[in-house]
C-alpha cells in the first residue's frame, strides 16, 4: 500500500538542519556549535532523586496534570522567580517537555483557518505545530537593527492586528535576544487592543544575563489571554528527561489537559521526581551553569568581533547570532565552514523571517571546543578575505 | 569581584590565556594581568600545576594517603610537627583534620618500597607520632575537581533545534 499523507503533514518541509546533520555525521573531527541543548549533565541531586524513585518502584502514571507536589513546587518557583501567580490545581499542567505544551496549545486553541502570528526568527517547531493544527502562520520578522526585539510597528506591518494568536519566544532561540519590560509593555497593549491570545515560550527565562526576565503575563490584562511555557530542559539541563509545563487560566489549561489526557496521559514519572528535586535543591547548580554560559557568551561575542564578523549582543539563552560576511548566504557559509573546517553552525534562515544572513552559534559547548571552533572560523574568514 | 572571577577561571584551567580570561570576564587584558599579579603577590595563588592521571602513564607512580596520630606535649604543638613533616619532598599534601586521627598526609614515590621505607624510616620515628596507617592509592577517579578516566564523548545530536 502507499501511504496517503495528510495535507498537513505534506505541507511541512523537512527540517532545514537535516542536511547539515548528514554532512556532519560523515566525519569525526567536527566541532558542533549547532547543539541547542546544555552540555552539562542534569544536577546530581535531581538525577539521584530520579534513581531513588526508580528504586522505589515509582513507575506508574501520575495524575494527568502532573504530580500535585510538583505542580505546587512549580507554582512557588514561578511566583518567586518571575512574579507569576498560578493555582497548582487548575492553572498548571506538567507535560513531556515544553514541546508538548506548545503543541497542546496549538491544538486546543487553533481552528482551521485561524491565523497565528509568530515573531521570528524563532524556535523551529512553532510553524509546523500551527500547520499540524490546521492554522495559518503569519511571520512577524524582527531585525538586528531593533536588537531582534519585537515592535508594534513590526506587528502592524505584518498585519498581526488581524491575527488570532501571537507566539513569543524570549529569551530567544536563535538570536539570544531578550525583551525587557519596557519593550513588552507596548506588545501587551497591542495584544489587548486587538484581542490576541499570546503564547509565550519562556523556557530560557533563567538564562537571562542582563537584568531580570519579565513575563508578558505579568502585565495588566495579560494573564487572562496568555499561556506561559517553561520547562526543565535548558536551565536544569534535563533535555532528555522530557519535562516541561504550561501556565494559564483554568479554562485554557483544562482544554489543554483534555488533549494531554488522551494523547500523553501523563508526563514521564521519573522525570517528575527529578524535576521536583531540581526545584527543591538545585538552585545553585543552575546559578553555576548560568555563570558558565555567561562567560562563554562574552568569550564568543568578543571573538567574533576580533574576527571581524558583526555580531548581535545576545543577552539570553545560549546562542549568539553573528552576521555572515559579505559574499555568502548563511547557508553557503554554514556548508563551507562545515566542509572545510569541520565546524557545524546553523544558518539563520531555518528560523524564519529575519534570520537570513546570520548564523546561530550555540555556546552550550566546553570552552576548549569553543576556542578551537572560533579559531577555525577565523581561519576560514581570513582565507576568504 | 573581578579578582574572584579571575581566580575561579584559573582554578578551572590555569592555562587559560590572559586574553581568554579577559574575553570571558569582559575585563581589559591589562586588568586581568594585574589581578593575577595581585593574587600571586598576596599569596592567594600559590602555584600552577597539572592534574595528572598517572594510570595513563607507563611509569609507575605510587601514592599513599597516610593517617597520622600524634601526642602533643608542652613544647610541641601541631604546627611544629607539621613543619617538620612538610619539609620532606615525598610529602605532597599535609592537613590537620578533625576526627579519628590528627594529620592526613599524601605521599608520593616511585615504588611501594620507597614509600614504605619513607614512612617507616622517616615518619614513624618522629617522637610525637604515635601511630601511622598507610593507605596505598589503587585507582584515582577524581583529582582537583577533575574526573579522570576516559573522556566522555559528546553524544548529543550534532544539530538540534
Ligand atoms: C524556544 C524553545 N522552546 C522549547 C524547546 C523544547 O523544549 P523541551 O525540551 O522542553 O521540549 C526548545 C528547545 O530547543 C526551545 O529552544
Amino acid at each position: 500500500m502507499t501511504f496517503e499523507l495528510s495535507d498537513r503533514v505534506q505541507t511541512v518541509p523537512p527540517s532545514g538542519i537535516r542536511r547539515f546533520f548528514e554532512i556532519a555525521e560523515e566525519r569525526d573531527d567536527v566541532i558542533s556549535l549547532g547543539v541547542g541543548e546544555p552540555d552539562f549533565a542534569t544536577p546530581w541531586a535531581a538525577r539521584d532523586a530520579a534513581i531513588t524513585s526508580l528504586e522505589q518502584g515509582k513507575t506508574s502514571y501520575t495524575a494527568n496534570r502532573g504530580k500535585r507536589d510538583l505542580r505546587e513546587a512549580i507554582a512557588d518557583y514561578v511566583a518567586d522567580r518571575f512574579d507569576l501567580g498560578y493555582d497548582p490545581d487548575e492553572e498548571i499542567i506538567v507535560t513531556a517537555g515544553a514541546s508538548e505544551a506548545v503543541d497542546l496549545a496549538f491544538r486546543a486553541f487553533v481552528d482551521p483557518g485561524d491565523t497565528v502570528a509568530i515573531a521570528q526568527p524563532s524556535y523551529i517547531s512553532y510553524e509546523p505545530g500551527v500547520i499540524f493544527a490546521g492554522g495559518e502562520v503569519l511571520p512577524v520578522p524582527t531585525y538586528e537593527e531593533d536588537d531582534f526585539r519585537l515592535t508594534v510597528e513590526g506587528l502592524e506591518e505584518a498585519g498581526a492586528d488581524e491575527a488570532d494568536m501571537l507566539v513569543l519566544c524570549y529569551p530567544n532561540n536563535p538570536t539570544g535576544a531578550i525583551m525587557p519590560a519596557e519593550d513588552l509593555e507596548p506588545i501587551a497593549e497591542f495584544a489587548r487592543e486587538h484581542d490576541l491570545m499570546v503564547l509565550s515560550d519562556e523556557i530560557y527565562a533563567e538564562l537571562t544575563y542582563d537584568g531580570e526576565h519579565t513575563s508578558i503575563a505579568t502585565f495588566e490584562g495579560m494573564r487572562e489571554r496568555t499561556i506561559v511555557f517553561n520547562g526543565f530542559s535548558k536551565a536544569h539541563a534535563m533535555t532528555g528527561l522530557r519535562l516541561g509545563y504550561a501556565l494559564g487560566p483554568a479554562e485554557a489549561i483544562g482544554a489543554m489537559n483534555k488533549i494531554h489526557q488522551y494523547t500523553m496521559l501523563s508526563a514521564p514519572t521519573t522525570a517528575q521526581y527529578a524535576a521536583l528535586e531540581a526545584l527543591d535543591s538545585c538552585e545553585n547548580d543552575v546559578r553555576e551553569m548560568v555563570d558558565q554560559y555567561d562567560r562563554r557568551r562574552q568569550f564568543v561575542l568578543s571573538r567574533f568581533r576580533e574576527i571581524g564578523m558583526d555580531v548581535f549582543e545576545a543577552k539570553g539563552a545560549f546562542y549568539c547570532f553573528p552576521e555572515v560576511p559579505e559574499g555568502f548566504t548563511a547557508e553557503e557559509f554554514a556548508e563551507e565552514v562545515l566542509r572545510e573546517q569541520g565546524v557545524a553552525v546553523v544558518p539563520g534562515d531555518v528560523f524564519g523571517a529575519g534570520g537570513d544572513g546570520h548564523l546561530r552559534i550555540s555556546y552550550a559547548t566546553g570552552l576548549e571546543d569553543l576556542r578551537e571552533a572560533l579559531a577555525r572560523i577565523e581561519a576560514f574568514v581570513d582565507e576568504r578575505a | 569581584m573581578s579578582e574572584r572571577e579571575v581566580l575561579e577561571l584559573l582554578r578551572e584551567n590555569a592555562r587559560y590565556s590572559t586574553a581568554d580570561i579577559a574575553r570571558m570576564t569582559d575585563l581589559e587584558e591589562s586588568e586581568v594581568e594585574a589581578a593575577i599579579e595581585e593574587l600571586e603577590a598576596a599569596g592567594v595563588v600559590r602555584g600552577y600545576q597539572a592534574v595528572v592521571d598517572w594510570d595513563k602513564l607507563e611509569d609507575e607512580r605510587v601514592r599513599a594517603e597516610v593517617e597520622l596520630n600524634v601526642r602533643l606535649d608542652r613544647e610541641t604543638g601541631y604546627d611544629d610537627i607539621a613543619e617538620r613533616l612538610a619539609r620532606f619532598p615525598q610529602v605532597k599534601a599535609l592537613r590537620l583534620v578533625s576526627g579519628d586521627y590528627d594529620f592526613d598526609m599524601e605521599v608520593e614515590g616511585d615504588s611501594i618500597r620507597e614509600v614504605s621505607q619513607f614512612i617507616s624510616e622517616k615518619v614513624a620515628p618522629v617522637p610525637e607520632i604515635t601511630q601511622t596507617v598507610t593507605h596505598y592509592v589503587m585507582t584515582s577517579y577524581k583529582e582537583n575537581g577533575i574526573e579522570l578516566g576516559d573522556g566522555e564523548d559528546d553524544e548529543r545530536l550534532s544539530f538540534s533545534p
